[in-house]
């Protein structure tokens, strides 16, 4: 690949690098800013309809205005009217995809660890197990585990969606958190250990705070994976006491029966949306810290 | 780990155990701990129904009594009565696949390559990126649904007057717009990553040695972010192949939009036909197995590629 092209003068090469920069910056500008411009359209004109949506009254919603004339709260009033239990719904997804978090990165880390660190024999095979297990259709393995559940009497309880939802971010956040703890610098974890540390304390002082950036982009991942999941939790989830939103969102009712709707489901959607925003904003800024702290310099 | 083996490299050891052997089966304990509690999960979560699963495909569906019947239920999805909607199911599945994931990546990496090199907007555009990617897949159907709607956005603006989920062809391309809109921020978000490890000082030398943009992005970028999008290919090919909020929720598999996860839910748990859908779901994962087998297959052989290229200059630069 590098073969070697003779070596222009220092002078000869400084000049073309400063030129192509200049030439580049200023062509670019133009070109970026439209880039720049249509991602952001492309990304959020979906979200904004559906806001804008969200704040039409029946009436307004077919007139397709791109901005809503009179703008009303009425589809978020409908959302928490007696019709439809949306503020359980919200509950019950903090519940499941919160302990779906905590557990699938508590195992999640240790294997990882292991994988990325540790010489041991089957290792190539618990690699292929894992991605043997993310590459199973969830709807083939929905109806044993309803008839299992059934049995058990876990049918609308939270349990239900968990544990399956812990077995399908475990192989997602296994990858990623393997991928991260093989990057990480672990000349620092011998040097703790030349100092003194135990491996256990270089494992606690040292790798843990550099592991902090690459555990919450797994955790965001997991997080947004187990609120989004719906297939599993449409079939075991029955009653509002344990449906999450997903489910609750496909189920609703509309500001009046006789119309879609979509009004309703734009507002639901909207309010389902902006936790996770919050959540992603907040976490972005460790994230992109941590990517570039995370490196040995 | 290695500095210890490079210390007792330095004072050769005067007895006659091997510390290297000691470390690794010390490792291998503390590993065999550290993966169980993940193994025991997926054993109960995934091995358990597949087993359960493959076990009942071998079985008839009735009322009351079901007799074994070995390879009836494949026979009948493979080339019996059940062959038509298996086989559509699979080439919806395979085609919606294949569209969704080659233009995710194509936009996914454009979205990546812009944002990092933006200096101003940076944070909107990041936002922005983030907004279709935390929307929950069932949220987003409903709302392409909403502006798939006859009377919606998307024929308001186009001026056409398309009965989007009235047909096959209108079905696919909304779902396949839904899904890229959906999940192309996921690839930019896994490319940038990997684009933001790369050091400026590799670009710098590069220029300083002449290479153009084209050359840089050939050269540097594409094979350093390489890992981190090979990543996100597969896990968006794993995801595409078992596609089912959006097909359930906006046309409920009709007019051909049937995926092999829909048809596989709607013959296991609405029809009640556990064994033939036990069949279906083995089959359906046989499928996503090979497609990935031979995914990861390749990668090696390039992988190995690489590093024999690799090595040499490793070498000479030491």
């Amino acid at each position: 690949m590098t073969t070697r092209t003779p070596e222009p003068t220092i002078k000869g090469a400084r000049w073309r690098a400063k030129k192509s920069v200049h030439h580049g910056s200023r062509l670019s500008m133009i070109g970026q800013n439209a880039a720049l411009a249509a991602i952001i359209v492309f990304c959020l004109a979906p979200f904004y309809w559906m806001v804008v949506s969200s704040l039409k009254s029946p009436d307004e919603i077919f007139d397709n205005s791109l901005v809503p004339a009179e703008p009303t709260l009425l589809n978020y009033e409908a959302v928490f009217g007696a019709e439809n239990t949306f503020v359980y719904a919200l509950r019950n997804s903090f519940v499941i995809a919160g302990s779906v978090t905590i557990i699938a990165l508590l195992f999640g880390v240790l294997a990882a660890y292991a994988i990325a660190r540790l010489q041991f024999r089957f290792k190539t095979t618990v690699l292929a197990l894992f991605l043997a297990t993310s590459m199973f259709p969830g709807a083939a393995i929905l109806t044993p585990l309803f008839q299992l559940f059934a049995k058990l009497g876990w049918i609308d309880t939270y349990q239900a969606m968990i544990i399956p939802d812990i077995s399908f971010s475990l192989p997602l956040g296994v990858w990623i958190l393997t991928s991260f703890f093989r990057a990480m610098p672990w000349e620092l974890e011998a040097a703790a250990r030349v100092d003194g540390c135990s491996r256990g304390q270089a494992f606690r002082k040292i790798i843990l705070p550099l592991a902090v950036p690459g555990v919450f982009t797994t955790a965001i991942l997991v997080f947004i994976s187990a609120w989004n999941e719906f297939m599993i939790a449409n079939s075991m989830s029955q009653t509002p006491d344990a449906q999450p939103v997903t489910v609750a969102i496909a189920q609703f009712t509309g500001v009046s029966q006789y119309d879609k709707p979509y009004g309703t489901q734009m507002a639901a959607g909207v309010i389902v949306t902006i936790p996770l925003i919050i959540l992603v904003l907040i976490f972005q800024r460790r994230i992109i810290s941590g990517l570039t702290a995370g490196g040995l310099k | 780990m290695s500095l210890i083996t490079s210390l007792t490299k330095r004072q050769p050891a005067t007895t006659s155990s091997d510390p290297a052997r000691d470390i690794r089966e010390k490792d291998g304990r503390l590993a065999f701990w550290l993966v169980v509690p993940s193994l025991i999960v997926l054993t109960i979560v995934i091995a358990f129904p597949v087993v359960w699963s493959f076990v009942r495909s071998l079985y008839g569906d009735g009322i009351g009594a079901t007799p074994f019947v070995g390879g009836d239920n494949y026979a009948n999805a493979l080339w019996g009565n059940g062959s038509a909607e298996f086989w559509d199911a699979a080439r919806f599945t395979y085609f919606f696949t294949a569209v969704s994931v080659v233009l995710e990546v194509l936009i996914g990496v454009a979205m990546a390559l812009v944002a990092n090199r933006a200096f101003r907007g940076r944070g909107l555009l990041r936002a922005s990126v983030l907004v279709p990617w935390a929307i929950p897949t069932a949220v987003a159907a409903v709302l392409w649904k909403w502006a798939f709607d006859p009377n919606g956005i998307v024929n308001a603006v186009t001026g056409w007057d398309l009965i989007w989920t009235g047909a096959e062809g209108p079905s696919t391309v909304a779902i396949i717009v839904a899904d890229v809109w959906k999940t192309a921020p996921f690839v930019a978000l896994l490319v940038l990553a990997g684009l933001q490890i790369i050091p400026e000082d590799v670009y710098e030398a590069a220029r300083l040695d002449g290479a153009n943009a084209r050359q840089q992005f050939l050269r540097i970028t594409l094979p350093l972010v390489r890992p981190a999008l090979l990543v996100a290919i597969l896990f968006r090919l794993l995801d595409a192949l078992r596609m089912y909020d959006l097909p359930a929720i906006m046309t409920g598999g009709a007019n051909g939009t049937t995926t092999l996860s829909v048809l596989v839910v709607q013959s296991s748990l609405s029809q009640l036909k556990p064994g033939y859908g036990g069949a279906l779901a083995t089959l359906t994962f046989l499928l996503i197995f090979i497609t990935a087998f031979l995914f990861v297959r390749m990668l090696n052989v390039n992988a190995v590629e690489q590093a024999g290229v690799r090595t040499p200059r490793k070498k000479d630069s030491e």
